[in-house]
């Protein structure tokens, strides 16, 4: 019988030994890593330089702001496209519903960086969309869009758009329509139905992918460096330009270490302001 | 850490499992990884921190006799270079493999020197295979870095009879590699302004026209710490090879007042071509090579210029890391891309500066041969270039890179990624 007391640890050891050897064990390293000194031939020594930090946010504050900014506006705007797309699905979607689902994710059968690449040719001045609009006069003929902060944001939109579209399909699809004929039994209206009955039972599925989406595009880098122009660093960029082009390891630990910070603490303060009972509803 | 599986052990293998490990920036986990489990507790991993850093990773290369000693043929090798620099059909390594039965596995991974640097560079600390025998760098920071650190092969010149006989003069002493003893160049370039004359009313000559506020916004600069730095440099008339700390900040404000005034439309690695070809630039930093490539490809009539105050001239050299699987096949591969014949194809395609000058006779030759096709037209347009061979007087109009150790590489380049990520 020992046997079987001891079958979910079993279980569950793959788990561990997964999250202590990529995770915990790289972090610890890294945690290290942001407090030592030196360069990369002399080698870099453990001195517990605070100054790192310190460095870290007094020279990359900007870029690290810029980055809340950018994902927070991409993620709204995830949530504007997306919840749409992701209501007409569940309840318009019909025998399609797979299809539709799939046509989501078909951008990701190509590469991400190459579907980035892509937006370069669709917002170029005189490319398709401006060039047509400057046509026909719509825009004044030195409208520019590639190369700023709105283009960076639109392409981040774009590339986590199906990381909102999911969880929220998800919630919605498994909502009881019966919840929606109570409401019109009850004489709600429409607006009433969705804004009483169906927002509030889709909300988790928007907590999900406020998460999904959030975090990955505020700490992106290939949107700002295909799309971007002066001004339109982001984080992501500092870090990988300090750890593969300086090869300055401390002070790119550092600062992966204030954005995770940062996230950590945005994500909790969210995840308190909503209820902690739908964080744990997202996992079911 | 690493999954690949390994021919044989190699010795740096065997020693790094027999002593404690200094070198790598992975051996730190290592290190971290073992005491933080014992103890298994947030004193002890606190103690942990302390007790490590990243060791020096430098090491002693081996001299010539001591590495090439017994090395032998494998029949194949990896070979690691820049998009654009040899046909799609690899003609000389088709040529190659003819003349010598050595397979090449071709790879264009190459896309940025410092990333790629940062690629490779935990691998060759830890002694482990980079994936590649023989690969294309510039005679940048990043060559100096593998140079100081020791992670490249001398090259053994008994075995490089093509590159005696047939290299030109400026390329065989150089202050980045003197004697050649780890590298050799694949080619060379110049970089200069490229302007499209579809949007750009005037001819560009200086590198002043940068600064030109008529051009807000249709201005492309290089993201890469040395290009940039050498153009804000020679703009305020200072020779890039002997700059001091004073002459970067000067460089750095002049190319800081050019981002804020709007002039830059952005900072690009290498991919400037379309922006310059659709009209979302209208002027850019650019590569001598890659201009004449794309208007004799694409028919585009794009205008490329040495400015006034001068350009700077670059070479990519091949080389050998120290944990290559094949430094023979590799080395064989180098001395057979000087031979004349075989550096005239590669230059006919990638059009950049040949280290080989009699490349220049060949054409002709060839154009002769050719009699009157399109492909002989061409040939004596490219013999006849000075962006492909630069005349006595050019090259006295191009610099060279500074020289710096790694210490003084920081300062420089956090001077100029500060303009670049903004």
């Amino acid at each position: 019988m020992s046997n079987r007391k001891s079958t979910p640890y079993v279980l569950v050891l793959p788990a561990w030994v997964w999250l202590a050897m990529f995770f915990v064990v790289p972090i610890g390293g890294m945690l290290s890593l942001s407090l030592t000194t030196g360069n990369v031939v002399t080698g870099f020594q453990q001195t517990f330089e605070v100054g790192n930090y310190v460095e870290a946010v007094g020279t990359y504050w900007e870029q690290i702001v810029r980055s809340l900014f950018y994902g927070g506006c991409a993620t709204l705007l995830c949530i504007v496209i997306g919840y749409p797309m992701a209501y007409w699905i569940a309840f318009r979607g019909g025998a399609h519903k797979s299809t539709y689902l799939l046509l989501i994710l078909l951008p990701f059968f190509v590469s991400f960086v190459l579907r980035t690449i892509s937006w370069r040719f669709l917002l170029a001045d005189n490319g398709v969309v401006l060039g047509t609009l400057k046509s026909i006069g719509l825009i004044p003929s030195d409208a520019a869009v590639l190369n700023s902060s709105p283009a960076v944001i639109l392409g981040l939109a774009y590339n986590f758009l199906p990381f909102m579209v999911l969880p929220i399909y998800a919630v919605l699809e498994r909502m009881d329509p019966r919840l929606v004929e109570a409401a019109h039994d009850l004489y709600a209206g429409r607006v009433q139905a969705f804004l009483r009955v169906i927002l509030p039972v889709s909300l988790p599925g928007v907590f999900a992918g406020v998460l999904m989406t959030f975090i990955p595009t505020s700490s992106d880098y290939v949107n700002s460096s295909v799309l971007g122009g002066t001004h339109n660093t982001m984080i992501g960029n500092v870090i990988q330009t300090q750890y593969l082009v300086n090869n300055n390891y401390p002070i790119a630990s550092a600062i992966t270490f204030v954005l995770m910070g940062l996230l950590l603490a945005g994500i909790f303060s969210y995840a308190r302001a909503l209820g902690t009972e739908r964080v744990m509803e997202v996992h079911a | 850490m690493n999954h690949r599986p390994r021919p044989h052990l190699s010795p740096e293998l065997l020693r790094g499992l027999t002593r404690r490990r200094q070198r790598g920036p992975l051996s730190v986990p290592g290190i971290s990884r073992r005491s933080t489990l014992q103890a298994g507790g947030v004193a002890a991993a606190a103690l942990a921190l302390s007790a490590c850093g990243v060791g020096g990773q430098q090491r002693d290369s081996e001299s010539v006799e001591d590495y090439w000693g017994g090395k032998e043929r494998t029949g194949s090798l990896r070979f690691g270079n820049w998009p654009l620099y040899m046909d799609s059909e690899r003609t000389q390594l088709q040529q190659f493999t003819e003349a010598t039965g050595i397979e090449v596995d071709y790879k264009e991974d190459v896309q940025e020197a410092a990333q790629f640097f940062g690629q490779i560079q935990p691998k060759l600390a830890n002694g482990d295979d980079t994936g590649y025998d023989l690969m294309v760098l510039p005679n940048g920071f990043e060559l100096a870095k593998l140079i100081e650190l020791g992670y490249l092969v001398q090259l053994d010149h008994t075995r490089l009879n093509n590159y005696a006989d047939y290299a030109g003069e400026v390329y065989s002493n150089t202050a980045y590699d003197p004697g050649n003893r780890y590298t050799i160049p694949y080619t060379s370039g110049i970089t200069g302004i490229a302007y499209n004359p579809d949007y750009v009313d005037r001819e560009i000559t200086s590198i002043a026209d940068l600064w030109d506020p008529a051009f807000e916004g249709k201005v492309g600069m290089m993201s890469d710490a040395q290009e940039i730095a050498n153009f804000g440099l020679l703009y305020n008339g200072v020779n890039p090879a002997d700059s001091t700390l004073e002459d970067w900040e000067a460089a750095a404000a002049a190319l800081r007042e050019q981002r804020d005034a709007g002039i830059v439309r952005a900072y690009y690695a290498q991919d400037f071509i379309q922006p310059l070809t659709n009209g979302d630039l209208w002027m850019t930093m650019a590569w001598s090579g890659d201009i004449y490539q794309q208007n004799a490809e694409e028919g585009t009539n794009l205008k490329f210029v040495v400015p006034e105050e001068g350009a700077t001239l670059w070479t990519d050299c091949m080389m050998i890391p120290y944990t290559s699987q094949a430094p023979v096949d590799a080395i064989e591969l180098m001395n057979f891309l000087y031979e004349p014949e075989i550096a005239a194809g590669l230059t006919e395609y990638i059009a950049y500066i040949t280290p080989v000058p009699y490349v220049q006779e060949v054409f002709r030759e060839w154009a002769a041969a050719e009699g009157d096709s399109e492909r002989a037209e061409a040939l004596t347009d490219m013999a006849e270039s000075s962006l492909v061979f630069p005349t006595e007087d050019e090259y006295q109009r191009l610099h060279n890179f500074v020289n710096l150790a790694a210490e003084d590489q920081e300062q420089f380049a956090s001077l100029f990624h500060a303009i670049t990520q903004s």
